[in-house]
């Protein structure tokens, strides 16, 4: 087995009195594409937050390519990347310059080349001179994916990739994910409410419920397990707490 | 595998640099930013140079140094604009919502402090610098003439200024941006115990204690010492730079404190306007 790329060990995450995230457990293997899903407030932020290292787990442990989140993250931050619909970038800066600082700041050696590459890529070369608060959600979400893509990254963790955007430019965003994995082998972890979204592009699926991870595995097995069609059906079941059992009678009772 | 990425300390650098060119794209957008830079010091320096006008054909005291007021306002600007530079760069990347992605980078949190230093260096120059050169055609008074005593005092100041700018840019981190107006007024308490106008043998001796905890309070007395004694005080200055080191010091200590409390209550994402 390979080693996992990212390793989650009981990690608990309380504010106050609030357990954001309880005792989760799990391993992303090199390669793979795995979403991280749950209703609002099921702790998904709060998990891509700690893998991130923004945030710092109640208790557990995480590790990234090895090493310990908690201690040593800048051994391995130049080989993530983040992107997030809720996180911007400066708005009076043009995308050009918001490239070139976060190349510099990722210590990229050739940057116009690479600020090209991701130009062409995301389709962005005609919005390089304009400022990024001045573009639609469309564009700032491709710009956004334009800056997690400038140091290639070997592990990208995306919130809600194709959150607030039409159905043609999230077909898009979802297509160069695809595509960015393909040529990159990429490690992929999102968090998403896009149920298609998640069948498309994901081999693995954690789900969350209340801060604890209630169920995990492929699409397809969750999609046998639960009897249902499609994503969207397990997502509602768990989300609304139906129990394992009843749905396997259901199941049954409809072969 | 990643794109080709430099390590060491020419990546040190270059994060520093990206985030000082981060904010010079920014001021360089902008001529009104650059203009609000110089207005505030450049119409302080025109009040204190026209009461100096006024008060030094009434005070034989000012008559012995007609530039001690005006030197006073435009050094204590150096104070207050090393401050504020600190705390405004650090709120722009709270206000446009950055922070989230600059900490994801392989930016460290003093790194960050070093290009916020760097940038209010920039901005007290502009600012105080326009000011200062103003003041020669407009009161025939250059604050350069101070020669290079100036430069210590400069120095001396800022470094104060950005000591108090890390402590409050941590406070606002910690506590939102609702606490964002301390960046305006938490100088100002400072202000009546650093002699800037006056020696600081005319406070209460109390008081005295207190305003000699403060770098700023040597600086303006070895300003008065060389304006009206002409004589460098290198004790003063000695005895400010000490107490800088402590400043500074314990400004970056609160600012990676305050940085590490809000990595473990979850604010730097939710940070913005």
């Amino acid at each position: 087995m390979s080693q996992a790329v990212v390793r989650v060990v009981n990690v608990t995450k309380r504010f106050g009195d609030l357990v954001a995230v309880d005792g989760i457990s799990f391993d992303i293997l090199p390669g793979s594409t795995t979403a991280l899903l749950g209703g609002n407030g099921a702790g998904k932020t709060t998990t891509l937050s700690m893998l991130l290292g923004l945030l710092l787990p109640t208790s557990g442990a995480i590790s990234v390519f090895g090493v310990d989140m908690l201690r040593d993250r800048y051994r391995v931050l130049g080989r993530m990347n983040f992107s997030s619909p809720y996180v911007e970038l400066p708005r009076r800066l043009t995308v050009r310059q918001n490239l070139e600082v976060y190349a510099r700041l990722y210590g990229l050696v050739d940057i116009r080349r690479r600020i090209e590459e991701v130009g062409r890529e995301l389709e962005i070369e005609g919005l390089m001179h304009r400022p990024y608060g001045q573009l639609s959600a469309g564009q700032k979400t491709r710009v956004a994916l334009a800056k997690a893509l400038l140091n290639e990254p070997e592990l990208l963790l995306l919130d809600e990739p194709t959150a607030s955007l039409d159905p043609d430019t999230a077909d898009y965003v979802r297509g160069m994910l695809e595509s960015y994995r393909r040529r990159s082998h990429a490690t992929m972890l999102l968090a998403s409410h896009n149920m298609s979204e998640v069948e498309r592009l994901c081999d693995n699926v954690l789900m969350l419920r209340a801060g604890r991870l209630v169920d995990r595995g492929t699409p397809e097995a969750l999609l046998k397990r639960y009897g249902r069609q499609n994503m969207e059906e397990v997502f509602i079941d768990i989300a609304r707490e139906r129990r394992l059992e009843l749905a396997l009678d259901r199941k049954q009772a409809n072969p | 595998m990643s794109a080709p990425q430099r390590t060491g300390s020419a990546a040190v650098w270059r994060r520093i640099y990206a985030l000082v060119l981060r904010h010079m794209y920014l001021l360089r957008s902008s001529g009104p930013r650059v203009l609000e830079l110089m207005y505030w010091p450049t119409v302080q320096m025109v009040l204190w140079g026209f009461i100096t006008l006024f008060l030094v054909k009434q005070s034989s005291w000012l008559a012995q140094a007609s530039g001690v007021l005006i030197s006073g306002v435009l050094l204590w600007d150096v104070l207050f604009r090393g401050q504020l530079g600190v705390s405004l760069v650090f709120m722009e990347e709270m206000w446009s919502r950055n922070l989230g992605h600059l900490f994801v980078s392989p930016l460290r949190p003093i790194e960050l402090v070093a290009a916020l230093l760097v940038m209010s260096l920039i901005r007290t120059l502009i600012g105080v610098g326009g000011a200062a050169l103003i003041a020669i055609p407009l009161f025939h008074f250059s604050i350069f003439t101070l020669g290079l005593p100036l430069l210590a005092f400069f120095i001396n100041l800022i470094v104060m200024g950005w000591a108090i700018g890390l402590l409050v840019s941590g406070i606002v981190l910690r506590y939102g941006l609702g606490a964002e107006s301390m960046a305006w007024v938490a100088i100002f308490a400072v202000q009546p115990i650093s002699g800037v106008y006056y020696p600081i043998e005319v406070l209460p001796s109390w008081l005295q204690a207190v305003a000699y905890a403060l770098p700023a309070s040597y600086v303006f007395e070895g300003m008065r010492a060389v304006l009206f004694e002409h004589v460098f005080r290198a004790d003063l200055l000695l005895w400010a730079a000490a107490l800088n080191v402590v400043y500074l010091a314990a400004g970056v200590a609160a600012f990676v404190a305050f940085f590490n409390i809000a990595r473990t209550r979850g604010q730097l994402l939710q940070v913005g306007e």
